[in-house]
């Protein structure tokens, strides 16, 4: 094990082979990840790595940055509180759909509702992946999971439009097997100023395949490469995913509004002046 | 198949491109760290030039690693290090062929 690959640098070796799934799509986007952060010519000393609990609640430990492996569902409050102590940080929150969505669901909209200057990338596999399949919001309606063995009669949550509707500037959902658009997307989030929010389908072959007998990880990518669509632009309302549906994928939203941070500084000069 | 051509050393045009003779096609070396490697082949799935298939050798964890069956074809794209979720493939520039396409 003397060889080096070249994304090394940026990962904990001693971690690695890190617990992901033998078909698991995490670590291909944590490869794209990895990849962006390159292209986006930021300083990484000042890149912040934040993650919650889960399978991908593990991407904090993996990666070789300053990162934060904070409670279940409050990784956006602790990079929210990064990212107000010091704005020169550009702060990543790299959690799962459960972590995010169902746990930390408030917490997503209101750091998007307040357009902090931050970027989530959530890893959506449809269930909670790690503790044994349970299902969750983002579980689509009628498949399987170990908590809904005659499958799961409420609708799921449609994560572009929820971050699109709380008010996020940058929106964007591709699967695991977009490699080069989800690196162009990821590069693109990490330098807009404000709340960016890309989601990532992934397959999870222990888990959600298993459950519902779509095969391995790579039969699983293979359905991503037949039945994703590409609509950039398009209403993210009507983006919904359903049980092994057509999936739309591209860059949802991508506007300017100034963030929170802005806000505060402009909003306090004209109050208490210029501070020096 | 389409994938099967590709595959060959000298790519097949539907149309060829008025500088195809100019055009110097990249060349690369796959190298494999074999005990990282699950298993899941995603690389040998999606490499654009069919590369890579998975050998019937075990490594250190149990699995089937992948191996070059032509090298020759790998056009140092850097697709399989994108695509693997165990950082275990990557690409090397080799020396750049000057390869004279007349197929038309």
């Amino acid at each position: 094990m003397n060889e080096k690959h070249p994304m090394d640098y940026l990962l904990r070796e001693d971690r690695i082979p890190h617990i992901w799934c033998p078909g698991c799509g995490l670590g291909s986007s944590v490869s794209c990840f990895i990849m962006a952060l390159e292209d986006s010519g930021l300083d990484l000393n000042k890149v912040v790595v934040v993650s919650g609990i889960g399978c991908t609640g593990r991407v904090a430990g993996y990666i070789n940055l300053d990162s934060f492996h904070t409670t279940h569902g409050r990784a956006i409050p602790f990079a929210t509180g990064l990212a107000l102590a010091n704005p020169e940080l550009k702060v990543v929150v790299y959690s799962g759909d459960g972590d995010l969505i169902a746990i930390g669901g408030n917490h997503l909209i209101h750091a998007a509702r307040r357009n902090i200057n931050m970027t989530v990338i959530c890893v959506n596999n449809f269930l909670y992946g790690m503790t044994g399949g349970q299902v969750g919001p983002t579980t689509p309606l009628y498949a399987k999971a170990t908590t809904s063995p005659y499958g799961n009669f409420e609708r799921p949550f449609n994560l572009v439009y929820l971050a699109a509707a709380s008010g996020a500037v940058y929106v964007a959902r591709w699967t695991a097997l977009h490699l080069r658009r989800l690196t162009k997307s990821m590069t693109e989030a990490l330098q807009k100023k404000g709340f960016s929010f890309i989601e990532i389908i992934s397959p999870c072959p222990t888990s959600y395949a298993r459950r519902n007998r779509l095969g391995d990880g790579l039969d699983q990518m293979k359905f991503y490469h037949d039945n994703s669509i590409i609509r950039h632009g398009a209403d993210p309302k009507e983006a919904d995913i359903g049980f092994q549906t057509k999936i739309v994928v591209g860059k949802f939203i991508d506007v300017e509004r100034p963030d929170y941070h802005t806000f505060l500084t402009e909003g306090l000069a004209k109050v208490v002046g210029e501070r020096k | 198949m389409l994938l099967s051509s590709l595959g060959e050393k000298k790519m097949k045009y539907w149309r060829k491109p008025l500088d195809a003779d100019k055009v110097k096609v990249p060349h690369g070396k796959v190298r494999i760290i074999k005990d990282r490697c699950k298993g899941c082949g995603f690389c040998v799935e999606y490499c654009p030039r069919d590369v890579l298939e998975l050998t019937d050798e075990f490594n250190i964890k149990g699995y089937h690693f992948p191996h070059a069956k032509n090298e020759e074809a790998c056009v140092n794209c850097g697709l399989c290090e994108l695509v693997c979720p165990e950082f275990a493939i990557y690409n090397i520039p080799a020396e750049e062929l000057e390869e004279k396409d007349d197929q038309g």
